[in-house]
This record gives structure tokens, C-alpha cells and sequence, in this order.
């Protein structure tokens, strides 16, 4: 394998920079990944078990006053300090969006962003209730980073319960049927396959893993008892468990619904670190990494490094990016919309500041919007199977029309002084740049022309 | 074609920045004969069981009635079937025979349950699923097995965003949403850039000629002129926020009037596991509001043309599960309009809703191919061969008895 500084950060990363200094190798990129998250430090984003919320469990009570004092004259004051609320939320949500950019267009460490968006998309939720809309950059930072040089185990285990995942896949409303709160309830309440079954399908074995509807159904079984707590915690409820045990992929599980938590996590573990599973991530990520039709050998090469490591995440990313296929040469993946804009910025070397003080308003028709009609709307997927894989999805007519319309056009805004094209060209793509897009860059009528042609080449839109 | 006609866009801005525009591309296809065909994918299993109300059914009220409550019986279509609450506007569509349903259909896919493979294979047209994704969708290898389908169109060679259409033949997609504005000689570096790489060069080409046969491109003088089209868009997207999905209805019908014949779309939000009152009633509302404009925008003399199919992945457990909702089950119904339907009917072999019938005692039991009256509607509308709609469009398919679906 021949380690390439360039390519490291093209396509593990988030993009060249000239003002970074690029890895020098796979255990310089690891150690980096390893080491202290100096992104997370230097943008912040609220969590759950902090600020995020707290904010949530205001807005909560802050609903149930204004409900209280609906048709009296107390409800005037109360809507207005409501919506006094949402736009504190709002504003952070705006605050959070320009930090999850501003990480990777300032970082070192591109290869944890880039892993932070991969799992983010594998764990993929979207907003399911008004309680949590403004707050879903908070699941990435509770559930997703923290673990992404962890254990696969703890991953799952964090993103599985996590408030945000379990509201997204109604896991809320799944209760044991022979539970004592089923036994009590009017209403009849019962069980509800979502979670189990995209924990299954999505999460773990993948769709081909060798289950069937009754490993599902059993799973969702002993999911029962999990519950969110005043919409930011997960707790475990015996009253709503169903007394096991649970037949599951052939052994089983769980018993007394006293005992869930450790049940369940007993089966996480488990189900963490089944061959089937991991190869399933092998494979996921070699698509992401590496090519939509992945080398073999390299997949099967990292299943069996996560295999023998017991689903320690760093032994599988050292197995990838130690394979020769993973460092072949010619540009593959066509850079979803996030990373075709932040690596735009970094190539473009845009002041920070010019991010850290932009107004909402203008992030959103900044970045957010044409996010969006690139096919990638801000924290909220089409489906729990997140974001397409395939390049063509990207690279649809109106796609496409989307990332040209950006390349002509934010340059000019995000930058006080556009680079000159010529010189540009040789910055953006490391000194690699073919021909036809060398001579477009001094064959545009315009600087900023000159630069979007740069930006929307296949050149600069695949690594 | 005026360039305002095609200002018709969206992005939710609204509460927040999670809310996303409304980005379903839609498909459409040129080909040579005169008579529509709108497919809608319903994306998420719709529940048939709610939507076409097999009242009539002794079993349907145990299983059904917390959801339904009673009267439903008042929704009447047939003395058997009732309509859901949320297709009533639809109604004097069904009296005129222009709004008919099939039921207890499915596609061959069984027991996964997965939306995704679920989908792949509504759009595949196969009767399983090779390994991986699948390469093209029926509607495409419809196109491939037409002569005089070719790219000599305003809408030449697309690549889309949907299964369904995707393949050798020429079909374009284009979101409402997207413009496109570059000077010609930016435009001609920008195919020179992208010349080497296939991909990029044929999205290229699509995207210069779909957004130029709209009206779409304008020129921009300086950088300043370029970003002031980006804010007018903006802000002509946020007026159009909440209609999405009329956004749809209205393009593929503008599009249908001129060389379009055949257009292709999804509607979302029918993965109802808790509340399906209240889900199913907004989905359902969409969907009937997309046929309405349809059939507003499309005039009587081309809506007596048209066909609309709207097919589902699969249905939903008969009965409800513990959050007043339903899971993923088997069979469905599909949702059939147009002026050349010969509709006012419910086609169904109905399987009955005892314990015994169900599909491993929890779903509609499927009685025939969905894909069965997708062909035969292409059989009677285009005159498509039999052979070639059993062996090339739904490889696999017997199409059994013709249940005349179309005038």
C-alpha cells in the first residue's frame, strides 16, 4: 500500500486545505482520531444531559402552561413566552448547524467528521416530534460521536435508546401486551415492531442477515420496558415490560421485566459483535469510503479485523485503510452534498469568522437550502435507511443543476477576495487536475464563473 | 413556455431548519402514442384495509372498528367496500367511473417486510430481488421494448432518482424546485469538464436541456446578478411552502399536456405504526388532491387519456397493534383514476379477513399480482404485446384473466 497525504484527506477527510497540514500516515490519522475531539471543543453543541435538555424540558412545560390556561387571559403572556422559547431553540439549532460546518471545514481531523457522518447516516433518525425538532444535532453528539473510535457495542446501545431514536421508530408506543401496564390501561396497548425491526434490518444484520417476522417480533419483545423520560431520557420501566423470555436469532433471551436493562444490553452486546453484523458494517463502510462497488477482499479484510478485535471500530477503519484497495488512484465516490460543501470551503480557505458570525438567515440560504435541493435536507432523511449511496443519486439533472448553481455562486459570498482560478485549480484539486479542467479555469470570462466550473467538475466532486 | 409557469417550487422554512423542501423529482417520459399514464409510488405500505373499506366483510368491524368507528357503512361505494373519509372529495370521480380500486393485491415480495426491498421491488417489476439493488424499473424496460422511443424529445436522456423509471430509455427527472442559470460559454466549459466522465456528462447534458425546454436558464451578467437569482428563488420557494405535493400534480399534468406520456412521482407518509387515524387521513388527503389536480389541470380532453396507477409496497397488519397503529403486513389495494378508466368498481378476489385467511394469520391475503393490473392497464392503453409484458416488463408475470380495466 502506498500512503497518499492528498488522497488521505480527499477522500477520508473532509476536503484539502492549504492551511492544514495533511496526515502523514494511517497511524498518524488514527492517533489524531484517538486523541483528544479539538472540534468538539471549539464548537460546541449541546447535549442532551446539559443545555439541550434542559431547553427541551422547558418547552415541555411551557406547552402544558399555555394548554392549562387555553380560552383565559393568562393565555396571551403564556403563548408569548412559548414562543419566546422556539425562538431560542431555533436560534441554537442555527448555532449547532454553523458548528457541525465550521468542524469540518477547520479540522485535522477530518476523518472523525467524516466518521461522525457516516454513523450519524447509519443510525439515521429525523424529527419526529416538535419537542426534539431544533434539538437533532444533540442525538449526534450523544449518541454518535462520543463512540466513533469506541466499541460498535456502545454505539448501538447509546443510539438504540437514545429520546430522539426512540420517538423516531415509535418505540414509545411499544409496550408488552401481558404487562402490568397493559393490564391496566383502557386503551389497548400492545406491541409495536419499528425499533426491532430496523435494528435488524438497518442497524445490525442488514436485510439479508438471516432473520425472520419471528426474531422481529421477539426482539421487539424485549425491547419493551425501554421508555424516554421527560422527552430527554431513557429510562427502563418494568410495568411496561414483557415477561420473557424472547427467542431471538435462536437463543434465548431475557426474563422477569424486572431485569430488562441488563437484558437488553446483554442482547446489544451480542447482536454488536455477531459476524453478520459486522461484516454488514465492513461493507457499509467500504461503500462509503471507498467505492459504491467495494473491493472484496477489502470488505471481507475489515469484517475480520472488527471480527477479531470484538467490534472495536478503530481495528476495522486501521484494516480499511491499511488495503491497497482502499488508496487506488482514480477518483470514485461522488462526494455527497455536506461534503462537496465543506470541502468547497476548505479549499477555498474561507475564514472561519465568516461562518462563526453569519446570520441565520443567511446560513440557511447559504448552506442548509442548497443542502437540501441537493438531496440532503439538514437532519431529517427520507427514511430510517438515511442518505443514498449510490453516486447517481447524487448526480441526478436537477442535482447536479443544484451544485453548479452553488459552485457560481457561494464562492463569491463566503470569501472577501475570490483566488484567482488559475492558481485555484491546483489548490482544490492537489495538484491533480486534468486538463480540461485546467483550461477551464483560464478559459472562464470570469473569476467566479472560472472557479464554479472548478468546483462543479467530476474532478472536484469525487474522491 | 413561460418562464413564471415553472416558478412553482417549494422549501419548508417555516419552524426550522430540519424542515426540508419538498425535493420529490418527478419522471417523465415522451413516447410514441397519445394516451397518459401517471404511476405514483405510495411510499411507506399503505394500509388498503383503511382506505378501501372492506366493510361488508363479518370480520371487518372486530378487527377494524376502534379505528373506524361506526358508519362506516355511510362512506358506501359497492354495498361491500366503503371509501376512507379522507378520498370522499374523490367521490363524484367515482360516480362518473373514473376512480376504481383493486384489492388484496401484492407484489411477489413476502415476509421481510422491509420498505426498502419492499419498494425495490414495486419498481423492479421482478418477482424477487437479485442480489444488490436493482438495475432498472418497469416502466423503463416498457420504454426499451417500444420503438420510436428514442432521445430525439425536448426531455432526452434522464437519469432518475427512481427504481421505477430508471434504465436504458430515455426519461428525464427534474425536481420542481431546480433552475439552472449560466452563460453559454460557462456552459460549454462546463461539458468540456465533464466530458470524460459519463456520468456527469450525461446529467449535464439533461440538466442544460430539461432546464432550457422549462425556461429555466437564465443568463447572469456579473457575480452580483447570479446570487440575486439564487435570493428570488429562495424566496419564491418559500411562498409555495406548504403544497408540495400539488407542486408535483401540477408539473407532471404541465408536462403531460405537451410530449410527456408517462410521469412518474411518490407520495410519502403512509407508514402509519401509531395514530393511523390521523396519518392515514393526511396522506390520503394528498393523494386525493393529487388525482383532483390532475384531473383539474390536465382538461377533459387529455384526463379522458390518462390513466393514474397508485401502487404501495405492501399493506399492513389487519389487525391494530398496541399504539392504534398497524405494522407492515402483505396485501394492499391499489388506487386507480383516470377519464380512460373504466372505474366506478372495486376489482377484487377477495380472501375474507377469518383467522384462517389471513396471510400468516396477521395480513391481508394477497389474490393477485399487483403487477397483473399494472400490465394489463398498459395491455389495453398502449397496446403493449402480452409476451412482452410477461417476459420483458414483468419478467415472471402470468397475467391471468383480463380484468378490463381500461375503456
Amino acid at each position: 500500500m502506498v500512503f497518499d497525504p492528498a488522497l488521505a484527506d480527499i477522500r477520508f477527510g473532509t476536503g484539502v486545505s492549504p492551511r492544514f497540514a495533511r496526515p502523514t500516515g494511517v497511524e498518524d490519522m488514527l492517533r489524531r482520531l484517538t486523541g483528544p475531539d479539538r472540534m468538539a471543543e471549539a464548537y460546541p453543541v449541546p447535549r442532551f444531559d446539559g443545555e439541550a435538555g434542559e431547553d427541551i424540558r422547558e418547552f415541555h412545560r411551557l406547552l402544558q402552561a399555555r394548554k392549562k390556561v387555553r380560552g383565559t387571559e393568562a393565555e396571551t403572556p403564556a403563548r408569548r413566552q412559548l414562543s419566546k422559547h422556539r425562538k431560542k431553540l431555533r436560534a441554537a439549532e442555527m448555532q449547532s448547524a454553523r458548528h457541525i460546518l465550521l468542524r469540518g471545514i477547520m479540522s485535522e481531523d477530518g476523518f472523525r467528521e467524516r466518521l461522525v457522518w457516516f454513523w450519524t447516516d447509519h443510525f439515521a433518525t429525523g424529527p419526529r416530534s416538535q419537542l426534539h425538532r431544533a434539538s437533532m444535532a444533540s442525538y449526534v453528539e450523544d449518541a454518535i460521536r462520543p463512540h466513533v473510535a469506541g466499541r460498535f457495542a456502545d454505539m448501538l446501545w447509546a443510539a438504540e435508546t437514545h429520546p430522539i431514536m426512540q420517538v423516531y421508530l415509535d418505540q414509545q408506543k411499544n409496550y408488552g401486551p401481558n404487562s402490568a401496564a397493559a393490564q391496566k390501561s383502557k386503551r389497548k396497548i400492545g406491541l409495536n415492531e419499528n425499533l426491532g425491526r430496523e435494528m435488524l434490518e438497518l442497524h445490525t444484520l442488514g436485510v439479508g442477515g438471516g432473520y425472520t417476522q419471528a426474531d422481529v417480533t421477539a426482539l421487539a419483545g424485549l425491547l419493551t420496558g425501554l421508555k424516554v423520560e421527560k422527552n430527554t431520557r431513557a429510562v427502563f420501566k418494568p410495568n411496561a415490560a414483557e415477561p420473557g423470555p424472547f427467542m431471538i436469532l435462536g437463543q434465548y433471551w431475557g426474563g422477569a421485566p424486572g431485569d430488562r436493562e441488563r437484558e437488553l444490553r446483554e442482547f446489544v452486546e451480542a447482536l454488536s459483535v455477531n459476524p453478520v453484523t459486522l461484516r454488514h458494517l465492513a461493507y457499509k463502510l467500504a461503500v462509503y469510503f471507498v467505492a459504491d462497488a467495494p473491493d472484496e477482499g477489502l470488505v471481507e479484510h475489515v469484517a475480520a479485523a472488527m471480527v477479531g478485535a470484538n467490534g472495536d471500530l478503530v481495528a476495522g477503519y486501521r484494516a480499511m485503510l491499511e488495503h491497497p484497495a482502499a488508496w487506488s488512484p482514480a477518483p470514485s465516490n461522488v462526494k455527497p452534498p455536506i461534503d462537496f460543501m465543506v470541502s468547497a470551503c476548505r479549499a477555498l480557505d474561507i475564514h472561519p469568522a465568516m461562518l462563526e458570525r453569519m446570520n441565520d438567515s443567511n446560513t440557511k440560504a447559504r448552506f442548509l437550502v442548497p443542502m437540501s435541493l441537493m438531496g440532503q435536507p439538514w437532519f431529517d432523511p427520507n427514511g430510517p435507511d438515511g442518505l443514498p449511496e449510490a453516486d447517481y443519486r447524487w448526480v441526478s439533472p436537477q442535482g447536479l443543476a443544484e451544485r453548479i448553481q452553488w459552485s457560481m455562486t457561494a464562492p463569491q459570498a463566503l470569501t472577501t477576495k475570490l483566488p484567482d482560478p488559475r492558481s485555484f485549480v491546483e489548490t482544490a484539486l492537489a495538484g491533480r487536475a486534468p486538463e480540461p479542467v485546467k483550461f477551464a479555469a483560464k478559459a472562464a470570462e470570469t473569476d467566479w464563473e472560472g472557479i464554479g466550473l472548478i468546483l462543479s467538475s467530476p474532478a472536484f466532486q469525487r474522491r | 413556455m413561460k418562464r413564471r409557469d415553472f416558478l412553482i417550487r417549494s422549501t419548508l422554512l417555516g419552524c426550522s431548519a430540519a424542515a426540508s423542501p419538498f425535493m420529490t423529482p418527478v419522471a417523465l417520459a415522451s413516447a410514441p402514442w397519445d394516451a397518459r399514464l401517471v404511476v405514483i409510488i405510495l411510499r411507506g405500505a399503505m394500509d388498503g384495509l383503511d382506505m378501501v373499506r372492506p366493510y361488508g366483510d363479518p370480520d371487518y368491524a372486530g378487527l377494524r372498528g376502534g379505528l373506524t368507528g361506526g358508519g362506516v357503512g355511510e362512506a358506501d361505494l359497492d354495498g361491500f367496500y366503503a371509501l376512507h373519509p379522507s378520498m370522499e372529495p374523490l367521490r363524484p370521480l367515482w360516480q362518473q367511473g373514473a376512480l376504481g380500486f383493486a384489492h388484496a393485491v401484492s407484489t411477489p415480495y413476502r415476509d421481510q417486510r422491509s420498505h426498502f426491498d419492499g419498494q425495490d421491488l414495486l419498481e423492479a417489476g421482478t418477482v424477487g430481488l437479485d442480489t444488490g439493488r436493482s438495475r432498472d424499473g418497469w416502466l423503463n424496460r416498457l420504454l426499451q421494448s417500444v420503438p420510436g422511443v428514442s432521445g430525439e424529445t425536448s426531455f432526452a436522456l434522464g437519469r432518475d432518482q427512481m427504481l421505477l423509471m430508471r434504465g436504458d430509455a430515455p426519461v428525464s427527472t427534474w425536481a420542481p424546485e431546480s433552475d439552472l442559470n449560466l452563460s453559454p460559454q460557462a456552459r460549454l466549459l462546463l461539458e468540456m469538464v465533464s466530458h470524460d466522465d459519463p456520468l456527469f456528462s450525461g446529467a449535464v447534458t439533461d440538466a442544460v436541456q430539461i432546464a432550457e425546454s422549462l425556461g429555466l436558464i437564465d443568463v447572469p451578467e456579473t457575480a452580483l446578478d447570479a446570487q440575486d437569482m439564487v435570493t428570488q428563488r429562495m424566496k419564491d420557494n418559500r411562498k409555495q411552502a406548504a403544497n408540495g405535493h400539488m407542486l408535483l400534480a401540477d408539473f407532471a399534468a404541465a408536462r403531460l399536456k405537451e410530449e410527456a406520456r408517462i410521469a412518474a412521482f411518490s407520495l410519502n407518509g403512509w407508514d402509519t405504526h401509531k395514530g393511523q387515524k390521523n396519518a392515514i387521513n393526511r396522506a390520503g388527503t394528498q393523494l386525493a388532491e393529487v388525482i383532483g389536480g390532475l384531473h383539474d389541470n390536465l382538461g377533459p380532453e387529455i384526463w379522458g387519456k390518462t390513466v393514474v396507477l397508485a401502487m404501495t409496497e405492501f399493506g399492513r397488519t389487519a389487525r391494530l397493534n398496541g399504539s392504534a397503529g398497524t405494522d407492515h403486513g402483505t396485501g394492499s389495494a391499489m388506487v386507480m383514476a383516470g377519464g380512460a378508466l373504466r372505474g366506478g368498481q372495486v376489482w377484487a378476489d377477495w380472501p375474507g379477513l377469518g383467522e384462517a385467511d389471513l396471510y400468516a394469520k396477521r395480513d391481508l391475503m394477497p389474490t393477485r399480482d399487483v403487477r397483473a393490473h399494472a400490465a394489463w392497464t398498459l395491455r389495453s392503453l398502449f397496446g403493449i404485446e402480452q409476451s412482452v409484458l410477461e417476459t420483458k416488463v414483468f419478467p415472471g408475470l402470468d397475467m391471468g384473466g383480463d380484468p378490463r380495466l381500461v375503456l
